[in-house]
């Protein structure tokens, strides 16, 4: 599909599964998300994929278990309360350390909450709501064109390191409409899996396993797991840093957080007030050290979320206290209009002289 | 002299760490000769989820996943879907399939997943040391249970293939025991019936077993056969209660 | 006749207990194992090799040979 579409962010996500190769979606139906899966049920059919409704998020994120296990190139989509079924699944498949992709389209929380957009479930996705020491590479689009790349490097980032990735949408970006391409081609030689469970012909057996009951095996498996993780930190680390150069106060912000920063920030710049943002992309890993050298150059930094502060805890670690990190929240799904953060941050610009 | 009884290939050559007299062991090897006498080693999967049996791939010597507890139906479901042409198995206590696995169990048999499932009922938990369990039976005695259990706090034991047996999806379920070697005889008959409903792609198949569990139900081996009997069958009937359809 | 394997013999007896001749019993010394394996005695060879103590056998330590 090398021409622009007009598509919602939801079925860009799953047509994007498709172009990456991916033929197999365990999943279950939950709004602001439904619209995944039913695109791949009709889609799927069309390349020989395997579309299958499970009972439960909890049964679906453990036929990903199955397929990724299986060698298969894998995926489910789910929003909030569907992840937070999932976490225990996701916690044995970064054990296990099984390639799958995972979609979350946020809404607001907690319990059931609602159904419009937020950002609420960051801690979940970053700081491992599941047991154990363990991380998921978490990454943010704010566009559907964005989502759609993501979600294609998502498959070979998953192959690369043997772990779940994980795709942290909304439900603004899952239910909004832009044109979009699927340009990125990726890797269709994966790497090799002879670890996979694929009957042990001509082979010794292959456990697919995450039980270590000596403490000592099990201690050097995290260790490896850690090992992974700072590769992680060390090559995958994204973000986009959008007229910070001159800037005398930076906004923070991701996903969709940060195309409403964008508008704000034309607004302030017409009226001499020189913004910059800060957009992680990757949010495990989170790009501390960019924020460690723009918290060299400015006395403030605002934090705008669709939540009550989450990453800010990240990006206070990234400043260090070299400056003043600011919060602006809306939360149960209310999304943040750019007049607000604009008149927030001419509040600070004020008191801060 | 012929060497007329052996060990089957299937089965690593190991001690087990089950106890003395546990059922598990003999399921293991009637399993091991089903996968020797089809020949089908190679293209074996099997899935054992959190319960005594969790080692399962310590003495079979297929591929092999170990699930979390109840899930081991989703992950076959995950994995035969992927490669249809592999036979793909669960093993699975009471504590497992009957209680936190209920939802995966009975939405396997009513998707027809051509999975089968090895269902070891000992009506206790094994692994974490005597706990009730769903099968466990009215009056007896466990370690969350201590004066017997009663049906006016608890209810009742759940009969799983009766349930099973309702779902159009599910092909063959049968009950056997292994408490003596005419059932253990039978059980064969039956684990190799359910690995060949799969490989004709007839639909789900289940084998539930009674099986003896010396230590939390704190008897002897041989007390723990009789008790099999004399108070386990009466209230969970041995039978074929799904037959499968001459496929095609 | 039979072959019990003392490494793997847990002393269960449910051998024991189906043999049609008694040909089985529990020794009186402690295996390597920790347990009182399962002993074949059978002075006048009347063990036919009908498997019923393999078949019972939860740790596979009983091979037959007839």
């Amino acid at each position: 599909m090398g021409k622009k579409t007009l598509m919602t962010g939801n079925e860009a996500i799953a047509e994007a599964a498709v172009q990456a190769g991916c033929r197999h979606f365990f999943g279950y139906p939950i709004t602001p998300q439904s619209e995944i899966p039913e695109y791949l049920s009709k889609r799927f059919p069309e390349v020989g994929g395997c579309f299958l409704q499970a009972e439960s998020e909890i049964a679906s994120i453990y036929m990903v278990f199955g397929a990724a296990g299986a060698g298969a190139r894998v995926m489910t989509s789910s929003s909030s309360p569907g992840i937070s079924l999932m976490q225990e699944g996701i916690s044995y498949i970064s054990a296990a350390e099984l390639p799958c992709v995972i979609v979350n389209v946020m809404r607001g929380g907690p319990g059931l909450g609602g159904i419009q957009p937020s950002q609420s479930d960051y801690f979940q996705a970053t700081k491992g709501g599941g047991h154990g020491d363990y991380h998921v590479l978490v990454l943010a689009p704010s566009t559907v064109q964005e989502a759609a790349d993501l979600m294609m490097e998502a498959f070979d980032l998953a192959d690369k390191y043997r772990n779940p990735v994980m795709i942290l949408g909304d439900g603004f970006l899952g239910q909004m409409i832009e044109p979009v391409e699927f340009k990125h081609m990726s890797s269709t030689d994966r790497p090799a899996r002879d670890w996979t469970i694929t009957g042990a012909k001509g082979r010794a057996q292959n456990v697919v396993k995450s039980l270590y009951l000596k403490p000592d095996v099990l201690e050097q498996h995290n260790l490896g797991l850690h090992r992974k993780y700072q590769k992680m930190i060390k090559n995958e680390r994204r973000v986009e840093a959008y007229l910070t150069e001159d800037a005398q106060i930076i906004i923070v912000a991701f996903g969709m957080a940060a195309r409403i920063a964008k508008t704000a920030i034309k607004i302030l710049r017409e009226k001499d007030i020189k913004a910059g943002l800060v957009r992680p992309i990757t949010l495990f890993p989170f790009p501390y050290q960019t924020l460690e050298r723009v918290a060299e150059k400015v006395d403030n930094l605002l934090v705008v979320e669709m939540n009550l502060g989450q990453m800010i805890e990240d990006v206070k670690l990234g400043v260090c206290g070299k400056a003043e990190v600011h919060f602006y929240g809306r939360v149960g799904g209310m999304v943040p209009n750019y007049d607000e953060i604009v008149a927030d941050v001419e509040k600070i610009v004020k008191e801060s002289r | 002299m012929k060497k007329v009884f052996e060990r089957p290939k299937s089965m690593y050559p190991v001690s087990t760490h089950y106890c003395p007299g546990c059922g598990h062991g003999i399921v293991h090897r009637l399993i091991a000769e089903t996968i020797d006498e089809l020949g089908i080693l190679e293209r074996t999967v099997g899935v054992a989820p959190v319960g005594c049996s969790v080692l399962l791939y310590n003495y079979l010597n297929c591929d092999m996943y170990e699930a979390a507890h109840g899930r081991a139906p989703a992950i076959a479901t995950g994995c035969k879907r992927v490669h249809p042409e592999l036979v793909v198995f669960t093993y699975q206590g009471d504590g497992d399939l009957a209680s936190i696995g209920t939802a995966e169990i009975i939405h396997a048999a009513a998707r027809g997943e051509k999975i089968t499932t090895i269902f070891i009922n000992n009506a206790i938990y094994g692994m974490t040391g005597g706990q009730m369990a769903p099968t466990t039976l009215i009056g007896q005695k466990t370690t969350t249970s201590p004066f017997g259990r009663t049906s006016k706090d608890t209810g009742y034991p759940l009969r799983v293939s009766e349930i099973l047996a309702t779902i159009d999806g599910a092909a063959y379920v049968e009950r056997v025991a292994v408490n003596d070697p005419k059932n253990v005889m039978r059980a064969k008959k039956a684990i190799k019936k359910a690995f060949k409903t799969q490989m004709k792609d007839l639909g789900f198949s289940l084998v539930e077993v009674l099986s003896q569990c010396p230590t939390p139900w704190r008897m002897s081996p041989r007390d723990a056969i009789k008790w099999v009997e004399e108070k386990m069958m009466p209230y969970y009937p041995l039978g074929e209660f799904k037959s499968p359809k001459r496929e095609g | 006749m039979i072959a019990i394997n003392e490494e793997l013999c847990k002393g269960c007896t449910l051998c024991v207990n189906v043999c049609p001749f008694h040909l089985i019993q529990i020794a009186d010394r402690i295996s390597s194992k920790g347990y009182y394996p399962a002993k074949f005695v059978d002075l006048k060879g009347k063990c036919t090799g009908c498997t019923l103590c393999a078949i019972i056998c939860p740790d596979v330590a009983i091979e037959v040979h007839r």
